[in-house]
This record gives structure tokens, sequence and C-alpha cells, in this order.
């Protein structure tokens, strides 16, 4: 056997919060990024959702990555997935229904969710449980933070309050866990100064927006660490890569024309 | 009749999958920089997503029947898996020139959240089948109306002068957010005609 290489743990972990951030450096995970932050109490669901179905199934992955056949792994992780996913959706719709209701068509989507078939694919079928799970929590904690500061950009601005209807989220530790506290509320001291909430902020071209200016910072920041500005481009991330007849090297654009030419 | 029309305004405009309900936003940031590609990824997401509900209606029917719809997503995803690859075969061996056109779309279809979401939507609105095609197709159409818009407003993007840390996909987004905007303006056009499903 050829010498094991040393695996970091913490570095596998750490690298999905700020250097590998899946949503602002990886692109990943675009659609629930801009659906679901309207509140941040929506987005802490979502993320704590999305974070426990990657570590389980990259953990799942990793430990069948010698018995799933080559060929058909694509459809074996859409399953291992698919089937943490129906768990979580049918635990948050027992235990917390407001969730649920909230997240809606969202929650079911997390299956398509490429940062966790983008994982399975990049790194749970090629490493070890553990590293597969420090990836996996890693990712899940980047996502979830990145999460966290678009709704909180989006609801203090859009709706003028923070963290509300965080009490429907922790209704799973029993009655009242805050002591009655369900998020600040600033719409009354605005309205004092005679301002009130930009509600667009809220509304989908708000999550466009601000996603665009999160990006723009995430880019000033790698720049200064000289890291590559963020882009909708690496084969390494996208699950169908393998299968993919593009072998661009990550330009989806490109092949159209370079298929053409061929025809031609 | 009055509820298939209300479906289709609702699915080109007021509910656009890719500008109000950010379903498909993958494709629609990754392969809307050109016209003919944003056209033919879209008329793939189209042809697919219809075929999807067409198929996934009576399985679900079934399902229901069954008492088992905790299993709706794990079987959702893996019968549009199966048929996006069937659907590649069969073009590849008898329809040739189609899957010139569209083939290299096709395996990046599967993980388009838009025919999951679609699929599911459908469901969770307990749409009859006619209502659940006339939304699949019109939410199919609105991906197209605006992939194809936004493909344009992308061209004039790439001869603008950006701050540099905007260059690329932030600026994008703010350019999709704009174009959003303009969506909200026919917000409760559905009601204002009286329409409703």
């Amino acid at each position: 056997m050829a010498e094991k290489k040393k695996i970091n743990y913490g570095k596998e972990f750490s690298k999905g919060i700020l250097k590998q951030n899946p949503v602002l450096r990886l692109v990943l995970g675009t659609c629930p990024t801009l659906a679901v932050t309207t509140s941040v109490s929506n987005a802490i669901g979502m993320g704590i959702a999305a974070t426990i179905v990657l570590v389980c199934s990259n953990i799942v992955i990793s430990a069948l990555r010698k018995v799933i056949p080559d060929k058909v792994r694509i459809p074996a992780y859409i399953v291992i997935i698919a089937a943490f996913v129906s768990m979580i959706q049918m635990l948050v719709k027992a235990y917390i229904p407001a969730l649920n209701k909230a997240l809606g068509v969202y929650l079911p989507l997390i299956v398509v969710n490429c940062i966790i078939l983008g994982r399975a694919e990049a790194f749970a079928s090629k490493n070890p449980v553990l590293a597969s799970a420090c990836d996996g929590l890693g990712m899940g904690i980047g996502f979830l933070t990145t999460e966290f500061l678009m709704g909180t950009v989006r609801e203090i601005i859009g709706a003028g309050t923070w963290f509300a209807g965080i009490q429907d989220l922790l209704v799973i530790f029993g009655n009242n866990p805050l002591g009655g506290w369900n998020g600040f509320d600033f719409t009354e001291g605005l309205a004092k100064t005679g301002l009130a909430p930009i509600t667009l902020f809220i509304l989908p071209c708000g999550g466009f927006f601000v996603f665009g200016v999160l990006m723009a910072c995430a880019n000033k920041l790698a720049d200064k660490k000289h890291l590559p500005k963020a882009e909708k481009v690496g084969c390494a991330s996208c699950p169908m890569a393998e299968n993919c007849n593009i072998k661009s090297g990550g330009n989806c654009e490109k092949p159209a024309a370079a298929v053409k030419g061929e025809a031609e | 009749m009055k509820s298939y029309f209300a479906l289709l305004i609702m699915g080109l405009i007021t509910n656009n999958f890719v500008l109000s309900k950010f379903l498909g936003i993958c494709p629609f940031l990754g392969v809307s920089k050109k016209l003919d590609t944003a056209v033919g990824m879209s008329t793939a997401v189209v042809i697919v997503m219809c075929i999807a509900t067409a198929v996934t209606y009576p399985i679900n029917v079934l399902l229901v029947r069954k008492d088992m719809e905790y299993l709706q997503t794990v079987v959702f995803i893996l019968v549009i898996a199966a048929l996006v690859q069937m659907i590649e075969m069969f073009l590849k061996k008898y329809v040739k020139s189609l899957y010139k056109a569209l083939g290299i779309y096709l395996p990046l279809i599967t993980t388009n959240c838009a025919v999951l979401g679609v699929v599911l939507l459908n469901v969770q609105n307990g749409y009859n089948f006619g209502q659940s095609m006339m939304n699949s197709f019109a939410g199919g159409m609105g991906f197209m109306l605006a992939m194809v818009m936004f493909s344009g407003v992308r061209k004039k993007l790439e001869s603008c002068d950006v701050p540099e840390f905007f260059k690329g996909l932030p600026i994008t987004l703010i350019a999709a957010s704009l174009t959003s905007l303009s969506f909200v303006g026919f917000a409760g056009i559905v009601e204002g005609m009286g329409l409703s499903v």
C-alpha cells in the first residue's frame, strides 16, 4: 500500500467556512441562498437542514465509496441524498411545522442543492469517512454563515426586524425557550424617525442585489489574500462533470460552438 | 379555461420561475451569456419539464393511493434522472439534429432545481393533470423568457465599465436584480384581470 496521506481534519473543516465558502467562492447552492433568506430564522433553519443532510450524505457516500460502481455513482449519490432529505423533511414536518411551511418547496429541493452533490463528487467519493464528515460540516457551516449574513441584511433592511419568528424555530426545545423573546423589532423606532423598511429587499430583486454585493465584498477580501475571483467555472464542483460531454475546463459556454463546429 | 390562462400568466410573468421563485438559478447564471445557448438550454428545460410532469403525475396518484407520500422526493428525482437519460438516448438515436442542438444541456438538467421544483409544486398545490401540464409549460416558458431577456442584458453588460470587484458574477447578479425588479411591476396582474386558479 502506498503511504497514507496525512489528513488535517481542522483544515478540511475550516476551508469550507472562508477560503472555499460554497456560496460566495464556489458559487454553489445559489437557489436556496436567494430564496429562503427573507428572514434570519428561515435562513438558519435552511442552513441547519442542509448541513445535516450534507454531513450525513458525505459520511455514507464516503463509507460506500469503494462499493458504489463508478458508472452509476451519480444516481447512487442522488438516492442517498434524497433519502436523507426525506428524513429531514419528515422530522421538520413533525417537530417544526412553521419552518416546513416557511421553506415550502425549498426543503425537498435540498436534494438538488449542488453543494451536496458537488461535495459528494469532489470530496466524499475520494476521501475517508472522518475527513468527509469534517468537510461536510465545514461546508455546511459555510453555507449556514452565508445564509445568515444574507438573511440579516435582507431582514433588517427589508422588514425592520431581526430574528423575527425565532420562536417557531425553537419550538423543539419546549414552550418559550427564550423567555418570550421573539426577535428584535426596529420598525417602531424607525417610524419615529419617519423611516420605513425597504420592502424591496425581501422581494426577489432584493435577494439578487444583496447576493451580488456580498459576492463583490468576498471578491475584495479574496483579492487581498491573492485568491482568484469567484466565477461560475469549475467542472470540479459540477456534479455532472463526468457524464458531461463538455470538456472545456468549466466554461459551459464555449463547447456549444465547438460542438457545432464539429458538426459542420 | 380561465384557470389555465391564469397559470400561463403566472408562470410567465408574476411567478416567474427564475426571477421570483429562484428556481434554476445555476443555468440562469451559467448559460445565459449568449442568446443561442440560452435558447438551447431553455428549450431543453421546457421539454424535460413537460415530460417529467406527465410521467410523475400518475406515479404520484399511485403513491398517494398506497399512502407513501413520504417517498415523493426520492421517487421524483429518480424518475427525472432516468427520464433525462432516456430522452438523451432517444434523441441521440432518432433525432440527431435535435441531439446536436440540445444534447449538451441535457445532462445538466437532472440537477436543475426548476424541474424537480415544478413537479413538487404541482403536487403541493394540488393541481389536476391539465393544470399541472399547463403550470410546467408556463414555468418552462417563463424560464426561457428570463434566459432570453437576460442574455440581452448580459451582452450590454459586457461593454460596461464595472468596478473591479463587481466584475463577473456580482454585477450579473445586480443586473438580475434589476430584471427581477421590472417583473415586480406586474404583481397583481392575475387578480386584476379577474382570474384565479
